[in-house]
Order: C-alpha cells, then structure tokens, then sequence
C-alpha cells in the first residue's frame, strides 16, 4: 500500500444511521467555497484565457471551464478541484462555467472527452485534466521567468501568486504572456502525496442552486415564441404509424397541429428515430392533452407477440445451447463432468428504465445560420453531431447548451436519443423554437432498457469443498447484440470472475429484440454481478464454508481483492447464526476500476415481508479527490441498485412494457431505504477507479444472500417482489 | 375566463382553461421552472408546492381551486434561500441531480411546520411521497434532522 497516510485518513466513515447524526469527517465552511452559477453555460468568462480550460481576472478569479455534465455525479465540482490542484489557486476564487461544446469540435475535440459516462471522469480522464492544470502553472511560471530574468525552476506559484526572491506577482499579471509560452517538455501532474486540495472534503459546486429552484435543466428552457410538443410513439417498439385523426384535436385549445415523425429504414441505434405522432401547442399541457385525445393506428408486426414468458422460456431454451467460446477449455468441462460435487443454478435479470427524474427531452431553434439545443445529454458534442445530421446542417452551426441534468445514468449518451432528432425536426417544420418534452409514460415506453441477461453457472467442488472447474454460459437480449455496450463489458465481470478456479470455460450467446437498449449505471456488471455473487455463495455453503472466509480464500495473491473483503470483514460485522427471519450476505464486485463490497443485513417476516436493515459498502477505488462526494455516489448507487433489484423488473405484454409510471414501476422510497455506510480500502499509487457506478452491482447478490441467509430461500432472478419469502 | 392567483406574494391574473394543473401554470405560463415535472399522477412529489401553507402536488390542483389562495413555490420559500431546511440542505449536502429536490424541500419545510422535532417515523410518513431517484434519502432524513435543530435554535 502506498500513500499510507492517505489510506489510513480514507478510512473516513460516513454513517447517518437513524440514530445518528452526520459523522462526515471534514467541514468546509460555505464561505470558503468555490462559485458557480444556476445558469452556469451563461456566465461570461472573465479574464485572460490561459489555455482552453482556465482564464485569469485581475480580480483573483479563476474561471474553470468544465467540459463534462453535472448531473449528480458531482462531475463539474471534480473538474475545477483537479484543474485547482495543478494550477494552485484558493478554491474561494475559483467560479466553474461549463465548457462550449461547439467550440470543442471547431477545435478538433479540444478538451478531449466530452461524453460523461462509465464513471470515468476522474478514474480514465484526471491525466489530461490534471495536465491543463499543470501545464498552465508551468506556463505562468515560464512567463514570470522570461520577465524577471531568473530559470523557471526559481520561480513559485502558490494560491494564486508567483514569487521569486523578493518579486511578487498575481497570476493574471501574467496570464496573457503564459499563454503564448511554449514549453519544451510538459510538466507532470503531481503524486497523491504532494495534493493539497484533492482528499479534502469539498461542497459540491452545483448545490446551493439546487435548494432553491434557480438550477436550470433542459426541461426548464424557456425562449421566446417557443411552442411544446408532446409525442407519442409505437408503444411496441418499431411498429409502424399507420394513419392518425388531426381532425379530432383541431379545434383543442391551443393546438398547432399534429405531426408524423419517421423512422429511418436500417437505423435503430440509441438516438434513432421511431415512427411517431407529435401534437404541438401553445403549451405542453395543452399538446399533451390533446395528445391523449387523438385518435391513432398503429401496425405492431411480430413483435407484438413477445411477453416476459416467452422471453423466459427462450431464455431456458438458449440456455442449453452451445454459444460463442469467450475461452475455451474442454479440461474444465471434463472434469465437472467427472466430479461427484456439482453446483449448477440459472440466473435471470429483466430488462430495467433508467427513470431519470427528469423526464426525456429536448429543445431545437433552428434559424437560417444557426441552430440552438438544449438537451439533457451526457454529450453535449454528440448531440450537435446529432442534430447536425438530423438537419443535413454543418456540425459548426450547431449551438448546444450545457445543462444541469436531472439524472442521466448512462440513458442520456449519444446525444440524448432520438427526442433530440424530434425536436430538430419539429423546429426545422415549424421555423420557431420547439420544446419536445415526453411524459412520463413515454419516457419509459421509449427509454433504451438495461439489457434482460440471464446465466447458467455450473462448477465442480474438491475434496475441500472449494471449486476446481467452472463452466459458465451468459445470455443478453438487446437491440444490437450488445454492441452499444460492448459485448466484451457485458460479460467481464464473469469472464474475470476473481476467484482463483483452476479450470475455466466461458460462454456467451448475444439475441437481438426489438426492444431498445443501451448502457444504464453499471452495464453489465449489475447483471454479472448479481449472477456471479449469488453463485459464488451457493458455491461456498455447497463447500461447506463460511461465505466470506470462501471469498477471502479464493482471492489468495489478490492485494486488492483481499484489502477490500478483510475491511468488509472487519467493519461489517458479518454473521452466519443470526435467528431465523434474520440475515446477513456479502457480495464483492469489481467495475470501473473499482472493486467494491457489499454486505447487507436483512430482516424478513413469516409472512414474507423484507426490510432491508443496512448496507456496508467498502471500496478501492485507489485515490478519492472528494471524500463527500464519493461517499454520496456510494449511497445513491446503493439505493438505485437496491430498486431495481428489490421493486423493479419492466413487465413485458404483447411486445410493450406494462410498466407505465412510478405507480407501476416501483423504486425505492425513504421509509424502505436502508441505512447505508461505506468506506475505503484505497491501494492508491498508480490505481484509479470510477465512484458512480462500481458501489451499485454488489448490492442486489449480496441482498439475495441476506435473504437466504435468513429464510432459507435461494433467490436467482429479481426483482425479489416476485419471490414468495414468507417461511415458517 | 381570467383566474387570479397569488404566487409567492405577487399576483398574476391569467386567461387559462381553469382545469389546467397548477405545475404547468407555474412552468409555462409563469416561468417558474423550480417546481417540476417527475409523473404528473401524484407518485413522485417532485411537484410540491404550499397552498395556504399546506403541501400540495401542483400537478393534481386545477388552477381554478387555487385561486384567491396563497400559493408558495421552491422560489418563494424564503428571500435569500436561508429556510432552516435549505441552510440544512447545502450544510449536508443533500441534492445530487436536484431535480427532485424543489419537491423534497417544500415537503420537509411542510412538515417541520406541523412537527418542528419529527421521530424518524413522521419524516418517513410525511416524506414517502417524494421519490429520489439519485437516493438521497439517508441525507434528506439527516438534512430534515438538521433543519429541526437549527429552527429550535
Ligand atoms: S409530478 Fe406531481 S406528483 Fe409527480
Ligand atoms: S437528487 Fe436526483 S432525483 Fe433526487
């Protein structure tokens, strides 16, 4: 272990139990904080420019541009601490604006990476943030130099001045010359040990706008001579609009007129568009209702025929079948076919929505030389490319606006999906500003769904109970053969199971349906996650052992699997001889860069009736930048994962999703949200993670193991509400 | 028909079809975009206003049954976002996305109203109709602990 002091001081516990109050271990004081604004693409940025990322006021104000979303992740916030650390600057005199997604094309991806996805923010992108940072810090101090005559290495900036012997000047004296520096070599960015502002507890830049209504989303844009559009497409994905009645509306109140929107033959990607029927109004209550009242025919085709049975008895049927070899090894078929020791189970996960809080949408202003977007994306540059397209417009001309997001986990990539193309279109019709918003309803009829997975495990067990073979067989249901995602990522958390088996054969089988999907928080690993922890647990109690010991004597030469179980072990409390109707289960899981445990403690009732009591979380996500923040994306994953698993579940009927709205799509609410603690175990040094995502995939296994733990009963699918739990 | 309303202490007299939801008088009429749009069929609470002091889903309230009544918004809660629940909130660090968070607040401020020192069983009775999808309840639990403290302070 590295940067012992760092881990030691990451050990930060974060509890606020029911009993108790925060027992957060750092305290910035409001007054100390960095800036932004709720409108915060407006701000006009003061200064000098030094480089793309930073400009410099006489004042002392250090403007960060951030190129990324905020959309609860805590990702603008992140940006101006990593760019604040290099540059070294007080954090007071530091205002974040988000970056200018057109000019990151005009200027060949300028600041790199645009799209905030795969929690890989700090975890893949600190190097070249830290760098625009460090570079400019060089500069200045190159600058400085160059004026007063002495080597760059005698000159030192520190919180916003530059001193050399008794010279002594701000920053932005010298701002404008440091931006013509050219240095013969970069600079590196600085080692954990030598931070002084990363690891410290910061406030999240975007949360005072976010007590007070003034934080602007998409969903709030607001321009002048704007009308609303509210859409409807085929309820069964891809069926055809076959006619529709404008007549019966014209006379609504409000109402513009009702629109076809198109699909493009041999295009069904994540932001394609479906054939549809938009009803614009003066108001988006206005469409909408008129929406409800217009008379629509639809061909559904084929598809129509599919339900969640059907789907399940292909799944079983699969299942049986050889599929694509991920690594062959006919050893390790032969020897469980030998063994007298076999466990085999199969696993099953449903398609999920991401439900966002906010629901999907988007606005276009197309004019003559111009268009404007405002669209909740996690890529503002794609959804220019978008748009661009959509209009056969040049990519220079497109203006999008960085929003706050209302959520987005992994469901508002590629440009925002195809309500991005509806609104282009619509404005691009209409030549006035158009706001596409979906209820609701749509939002989850038409949301891209976390591929359905499903899993046959089998493994033989030696003469001391631990396995010597496994031969595991993973299935996905998705639009594109999980091409979106990576069919790769889908099934790394199988393939690079951690535990040391001797003997390994991996399978995959990928089947397209109709039913659209992309990444959605911790793709694939949620899925994986689930079916290799619940089997790692009936692999060990078929052994005979203890279901954390097992864990921790597989992962033997593992530093970092076995920092991070022993934390559990030892902050969890783990117990095997709870009383009946009482349970505790473990899960470990590694995804983005993290490796992250679970154990959780439950409590069931004869009649069947789970709580779900705590959840301890413990994480390597080898350095954290913002103890608060990753504390908060630990207990947000926890939750979002707890409901998918527990409450979740898209029900499917005649080729659409039963599941309309949160009366019939459950997730979690505060009275059955478990107390949550997490924790770090960090291996620091070179290792660095994702936070938003890794926290999520342990949970559900580690769930279904508290409840067999408690009732005897092995649940393999989810969501647990269909499971009878009741015992006696 | 024109419908007199008083939104955060200002009157607005507006031409609407009386049975529109007051969320989308207070979004698009009003521009008051801090109350919003989660389900529009009382699942979600990420409309909640005050009438009258009382909590109410703004997408359930036709605009005419709120007329010659005083309707509090996010924005009105308080003049300088210094409501003991919203110094709570920033203090820790409760909204992650935010988007429900207008919703949770106007409930939490309703509730500390009625209950200035909730037990952890009211919070949850009163706050279960607010959905958070980012799930920051255990903050909202601790935030609504907090704001109690600093109003009996
Ligand atoms: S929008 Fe009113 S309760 Fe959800
Ligand atoms: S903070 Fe995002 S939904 Fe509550």
């Amino acid at each position: 272990m590295t940067d012992l002091n760092l881990s030691r001081r990451f050990f930060v516990q974060s509890s606020i139990g029911a009993a108790g109050g925060l027992l957060l271990g750092f305290h910035v004081p409001q007054a100390q904080a960095a800036k932004t604004e709720s409108r915060p693409w407006t701000t006009p940025t003061k200064g000098v420019e030094v480089n793309a990322w930073l400009s410099l006021d006489p004042d002392g104000t250090v403007t960060i541009r951030v190129p990324h979303t905020e959309m609860g992740q805590g990702g603008m916030t992140s940006v101006a601490l990593m760019i604040a650390e290099e540059l070294d600057v007080e954090w007071s005199k530091v205002q974040a604006v988000f970056a200018d997604p057109n000019r990151h094309l005009r200027n060949d991806k300028e600041y790199k990476v645009m799209s905030t996805h795969g929690s890989q923010l700090v975890w893949l992108q600190h190097p070249h943030i830290m760098q625009a940072g460090a570079s400019a810090r060089e500069r200045l101090k190159e600058a400085a130099a160059l004026a007063w005559g002495v080597p760059r290495a005698q000159v030192v900036a520190k919180q916003g001045v530059l001193t050399s012997g008794a010279r002594r000047a701000a920053y932005a004296e010298f701002a404008a010359a440091a931006a013509n520096v050219k240095l013969t070599e970069e600079p590196a960015i600085k080692q954990a040990k030598d931070w002084w502002l990363l690891g410290t507890d910061v406030l999240r830049l975007d949360i005072p706008h976010k007590v007070n209504g003034s934080a602007q989303y998409a969903i709030d844009t607001r321009l002048p001579g704007m009308v609303y559009a509210a859409v409807k497409a085929s309820p069964v994905p891809w069926g055809k609009l076959k006619s529709f009645n404008a007549d019966a509306i014209k006379n609504r109140p409000g109402v513009i007129g009702a629109f076809e929107l198109r699909a493009v033959a041999g295009k069904r990607g994540q932001p394609d568009l479906q054939d549809a029927v938009a009803v614009v109004a003066t108001s988006w209550y206005r469409a909408k209702t008129a929406l409800d009242l217009l008379p629509v025919e639809w061909d559904f085709g084929e598809a129509a025929s599919v339900n969640n049975a059907s789907l399940s008895a292909h799944a079983k049927k699969v299942l049986g079948e050889t599929g694509l070899m991920t690594k062959e090894d006919p050893k390790a078929l032969e020897a469980i076919a030998a063994s007298k020791k076999v466990v085999t189970a199969d696993y099953e996960r449903p398609f999920e929505a991401h439900l966002r809080m906010e629901p999907i949408n988007a606005t276009v202003h197309v004019q003559d030389d111009r268009v404007d977007v405002w669209s909740p994306t996690q890529d503002q540059s794609a959804a220019i490319l978008l748009v661009a397209d959509q209009l056969g417009v040049d990519p220079k001309n497109v203006y999008a606006h960085t929003m706050f997001l209302g959520g987005g986990f992994g469901g508002n990539g590629a440009g925002g999906t195809g309500v991005t193309r509806q609104a282009a279109e619509l404005s691009k019709r209409l030549k006035r500003p158009v706001k596409v918003l979906w209820s609701r309803e749509e939002d989850i009829a038409q949301d891209k769904q976390r591929p359905m997975a499903a899993a046959r495990m089998t493994a033989s067990l030696g003469a001391n109970g631990l396995p010597e073979a496994i031969n595991t067989r993973a299935l996905w249901y998705s639009i594109d053969k999980m091409n979106q995602i990576g069919p790769a990522t889908a099934d790394y958390g199988i393939r690079n199971m951690p535990y040391n088996i001797a003997l390994r054969h991996h399978e995959r089988h990928n089947v397209e349906t109709h039913v659209p999907s992309s990444t959605h928080r911790g793709p694939g690993a949620n899925q994986t996650g689930f079916i290799t922890e619940v089997f790692a647990d009936e692999m060990a109690l078929a052994g005979g052992w203890n279901p954390l010991d097992w864990r921790i004597e597989m992962t033997k030469g593992k530093d970092d699997w076995q920092r991070v179980l022993k934390t559990l072990k030892e902050k969890a409390g783990y117990r095997t001889d709870l009383k009946k109707g009482e349970g505790m289960g473990v899960a470990v899981v590694e995804c983005h860069g993290t490796i992250a445990a679970a154990c959780a403690t439950v409590s069931v009732s004869r009649g069947g009736q789970l709580t779900v009591e705590k959840i301890v979380i413990v994480a390597d996500c080898g350095h954290v930048i913002n103890p608060r923040g990753a504390v908060e994306q630990i207990e947000g994953a926890v939750v979002y994962e707890l409901s998918h698993a527990w409450l979740g579940g898209l029900e499917m009927r005649g080729g659409r999703f039963v599941n309309t709205n949160f009366d019939s799509y459950n997730i979690l609410r505060i009275d059955q949200t478990p107390e949550v603690e997490a924790h770090f175990a960090l291996t620091g040094g070179k290792k660095w993670g994702g936070m938003g995502e890794p926290a999520g995939p342990p949970v559900p296994p580690a769930v279904a193991n508290a409840i067999f733990a408690a009732t005897g009963k092995r649940i393999r699918s989810t969501p647990f509400r269909l499971h009878d739990l009741s015992w006696a | 028909m024109a419908i007199s309303l008083s939104i955060n202490g200002v009157s607005h007299s507006l031409d609407i079809e009386p049975e529109t939801p007051l969320l989308w008088v207070l979004r698009d009429e009003i521009g008051l975009t801090g109350t919003k749009y989660g389900c529009g069929i009382s699942s979600c609470g990420a409309c909640m206003v005050h009438v009258d002091g009382q909590p109410a889903k703004a997408c359930q309230t036709a605009v005419s049954a709120v007329a010659g009544k005083q309707v509090t918004t996010i924005e009105g809660l308080s003049k300088d976002s210094n409501h003991p629940v919203q110094k709570a909130w920033r203090e820790v660090g409760v909204p992650q996305c935010g988007y429900c968070q207008s919703g949770q607040i106007m409930s939490a401020a309703a509730l500390l109203q009625k209950t200035p020192k909730p037990t952890d069983s009211q919070i949850d009775a009163a706050m279960a109709g607010n959905i958070c999808r980012c799930g920051t309840y255990q903050r909202i639990k601790a935030g609504i602990r907090r704001a109690a403290q600093i109003s009996g302070a």
